[in-house]
């Protein structure tokens, strides 16, 4: 029996044990090509840009396909594929020439005609691209490098819509995947872009795989941001799912990985004692935290009420509930991102600062009849779950009743959309985050439409609105534009699309041997260096 | 017993459409809109509806239901909403790792419960059937992913013995795929371990009283015979009830592990198809789950009969 014990014992932990020490030296990953590890804040799932306006997709984009403009880390809008553009005198006609030798992953080269096959796929589905097109008379394309735009009238409009920096950013594809209509997805991935799609390689919920495109001719100006030279310096790059916030921060501590998009907030101070983790803020605009309520049904059908919250709330609450350190936020009263040339508190100057006092004046002269406040709560988001609970309280305070309806996020995607009563399964607020590039102008911001039922979520109703962001899109002066935008503003003040409750700004987490990491407004793999 | 199994075989049939028909509707009256989630944040109520129109979502549920069963029938099990791809393909990417990790599991599991509840058992009442006993409750009680960050904390990150993360296919070698998966099996088996060795050490206390074994031992054999030969055959039984009912729960039930240690299994594929609302994949693996479900209760049960001759059906 005393043999029997002793077998039973060291049998059950022996072979585990050896196992593992001796085959530690089998399994140790010596890789020949350099390789980017990143795991990034989601899984890749569609593999369309203009078919979904999912950032995931649009990240992927900016991986396979190229622009013709792109976004600098100033926010300015700089040619990328474009090398050449002649504006008529009378400012209806753009000729524009693509820069020589560029190809497309098959082998082809970039013509006239597949930049218009784009543009018009891409001017299909896009709120901005639709918007462009609305001033587009006629397209050329041509077999060669040019292409031209003939508008049925002058608009600044053009080259801030080509060179949109987010989703849905205008991709060139090639002609025959671009007559796709918008309403299908396409089901070839050939691009111009810097990295190929190795769709083989793809395993959805693992992995996605790209190879650097060895015949991308990159502009020969330094990089910055979108624009620039998109110079490669790793052979591969592999997204990594990891969905374990501790998991995450140990393999990139541990080297099995180089870069997290989104860390965790709450690991930051972690990440900040290792010596082999480094945090860059990379995107000089952050996010935008926004609050959006439902103009269908009571109370937010009333602008009084909605005006009322914009006293009430004030942004520092909001952030310090979710990011917490104040090197991670900035309070903005500006709409337009503050830092970017469209940034003004007009309308603001005295809103967002917790003035109960007005606040409540304000909901007693809307004639509130306690009609609840249905909340939505995502409460599987670290990121926005704490966000419900500071303005369900803010809200009270004033004399709101609130019902807060927790729920996971994809939930609240789903009842966002309904438009019956909050008691029949709609809702009348949710918060939500943005990257801050899509709420930089008044063509992009989509909460902004107020087109009643053509606008987002939410439909708000507003012709002044409406009216003042089609009298930005025809001006091409930009001091005009900034004073149009000071107008828009008050008239929001007035009566709120959606409240915007701070910039907030995601460091990316990356290993010490990594540099090179292009500042840029949506993340991108080209300038990245790994010391092996 | 060929009877017996072929009636199994097709009481399984009335068990799938009762299932089927759950997992339908409990998907659609489950809040979320699948077609909202594909377009993204910025898209309007349009783009939405027409994607639901795309994804046959505007059919009325019972043409739906239909369809799919219909589909089914003829071994499509349909496309994932997201990857545009077959659900039967994903399930095939994915169903490597997830079995590799139950084998592992169970196989650790059993060397180590099965050895340690006989023991327990015949050490009965001493500091190591307390210990035996005691450490079952801790690995019943704590959570299996504090024990995967433990272990990674002290093996991965301390040690540097094993990596945090990842999974190695076979077909890339044999000595990554092993060395991989040793850690979160270990952090897996720990309930395992706990539950085996409770019901090994129950069954064995109730036969080491029997007369066999009062005669097997007065006949003068060894005592590493007497348990193996015969209070082990005797109680493999309800602990092969056990050891099935883990290897079910693990095919389907190993989200926290797959998540913690990065296995792109079934467990991880389930999780994202459910927040998702992938609608074919959740069904495809919901009716899988519960084939594995019945084909391994069956499989017990016709293992009863090898243990114990006595057993007929």
């Amino acid at each position: 029996m005393k043999k029997f014990l002793r077998r039973s014992v060291i049998s059950a932990t022996a072979i585990t044990l050896t196992m593992g020490l001796s085959l530690g030296a089998v399994a140790t990953s010596a890789q020949a090509e350099s390789v980017l590890t990143v795991n990034m804040h989601s899984d890749l799932k569609i593999v369309d840009p203009i078919w979904t306006t999912a950032y995931m997709s649009r990240n992927y984009g900016y991986m396979v396909y190229d622009t013709l403009y792109g976004m600098n880390s100033k926010g300015e809008i700089k040619p990328q594929m474009v090398d050449k553009l002649d504006i008529s005198a009378d400012g209806l006609t753009y000729n524009f020439t693509l820069r020589s030798g560029m190809t497309f992953h098959d082998g082809a080269p970039v013509t006239g005609d597949d930049v218009v096959a784009s543009i018009k796929r891409w001017g299909s589905k896009d709120a901005m691209g639709q918007l462009m097109m609305g001033f587009v008379k006629d397209m050329k394309g041509s077999t060669g490098d040019t292409f031209s735009l003939n508008l049925n009238k002058p608009t600044g409009l053009i080259i801030q819509a080509l060179g949109k920096p987010s989703s849905n950013v205008p991709f060139i594809m090639p002609a025959r995947i671009a007559a796709t209509p918008g309403s299908e997805q396409i089901t070839e991935y050939v691009g111009s872009g810097p990295f190929v799609f190795l769709k083989d390689e793809w395993k959805p919920g693992d992995k996605a795989e790209f190879a650097k495109f060895a015949e991308y001719k990159p502009r020969s100006e330094p990089g910055d941001g979108l624009a620039g030279g998109k110079v490669v310096h790793v052979d591969k790059v592999v997204w990594k799912v990891i969905r374990d916030a501790q998991t995450k921060m140990n393999a990139l501590s541990k080297g099995e990985i180089d870069v997290i998009e989104s860390p965790s907030h709450d690991l930051l101070p972690l990440m900040e004692k290792d010596p082999n983790i480094q945090l860059i803020d990379l995107n000089p605009f952050g996010n935008q935290y926004t609050f959006r309520p439902n103009a269908l049904h009571p109370p937010f059908n009333n602008p009084k009420i909605l005006e009322a919250l914009l006293y009430a709330f004030n942004q520092e609450d909001f952030v310090m509930s979710t990011v917490g350190d104040p090197k991670y936020f900035k309070l903005c009263k500006a709409m337009f991102i503050c830092g970017t040339p469209l940034a003004t508190e007009a309308g603001f100057e005295d809103k967002l600062e917790s003035n109960y006092k007005k606040a409540r004046e304000l909901v007693e002269e809307a004639g509130y009849d306690g009609t609840p406040v249905l909340i939505m709560h995502p409460t599987d988001l670290a990121i926005l779950g704490n966000l419900v609970p500071v303005a369900k309280s803010a809200m009270e305070k004033i004399g709101l009743k609130v019902d807060m309806v927790a729920m996971d996020w994809q939930t609240l995607v789903g009842r966002r959309n309904k438009k019956e009563l909050p008691a029949e399964g709609g809702w009348n607020a949710f918060i939500t985050s943005w990257n801050s590039v899509d709420n930089a102008s008044p063509l992009s911001t989509p909460m902004l439409n107020a087109a009643c039922d053509k606008a987002l979520f939410g439909w708000p109703c507003d012709d002044i609105i409406q009216g003042l962001r089609n009298e930005y899109a025809n001006e091409a002066d930009a001091g005009k534009q900034l004073a149009i935008v000071e107008k828009l503003q008050q008239q929001v003040a007035k009566k709120p699309t959606h409240i915007h409750l701070g910039q907030w700004y995601q460091p990316t987490a990356m290993g010490a041997n990594i540099s090179g990491a292009p500042v840029s407004p949506v993340v991108a793999f080209w300038g990245y260096k790994k010391a092996e | 017993m060929a009877t017996y199994l072929i009636k199994r075989v097709f009481s399984v049939i009335p068990v799938m459409l009762v299932v089927a028909v759950i997992v339908f509707m409990m998907l659609r009256l489950t809040p979320g809109d699948p077609a909202a989630i594909i377009a993204g944040d910025a898209a309007t109520s349009q783009d939405i509806a027409q994607i639901r129109d795309k994804l046959g979502l505007e059919e009325p549920l019972i043409a739906q239901f239909g369809i799919w069963i219909g589909n089914m029938l003829t071994g499509d099990f349909g496309d994932s909403f997201y990857y545009k791809r077959t659900v039967s393909s994903m399930i095939a990417d994915r169903v490597g790792p997830t079995l590799a990790l139950a084998t592992f599991t169970i196989f650790l599991a059993c060397i180590v419960a099965v050895p340690l509840g006989t023991i327990a058992a015949y050490k009965q009442g001493s500091w190591l059937d307390r210990t035996v006993m005691g450490m079952s409750v801790v690995g019943f009680s704590v959570p299996v992913f504090v024990i995967g960050y433990i272990m990674i904390y002290i093996f991965a990150v301390k040690l540097d013995w094993f990596p945090v993360q990842g999974y190695q296919p076979i077909s890339d070698g044999i000595g990554g795929f092993i060395y991989r998966l040793i850690m979160p099996s270990m952090a897996l088996s720990v309930i395992f371990i706990a539950l085996i060795a409770r019901m090994t050490r129950t069954s064995v206390l109730e036969v080491l009283n029997e007369d066999y074994i009062r005669t097997a031992r007065a006949k003068g054999l060894a005592e590493s015979k007497v348990m193996t030969r015969h209070a082990l055959r005797n109680a493999a039984v309800p602990i092969v009830t056990v050891i099935g009912f883990a290897v079910a729960i693990l095919i389907g039930g190993v989200v926290v592990t797959e998540s913690v240690f990065v296995i792109p299994g079934l467990g991880t594929l389930t999780l994202d198809a459910i927040q998702g609302r992938d609608y074919p994949t959740v069904q495809a693996l919901i009716m899988l789950f519960s084939v594995v479900y019945v084909l391994i209760n069956l499989f017990i049960d016709v293992i009863y009969t090898i243990l114990d001759p006595r057993i007929r059906y």
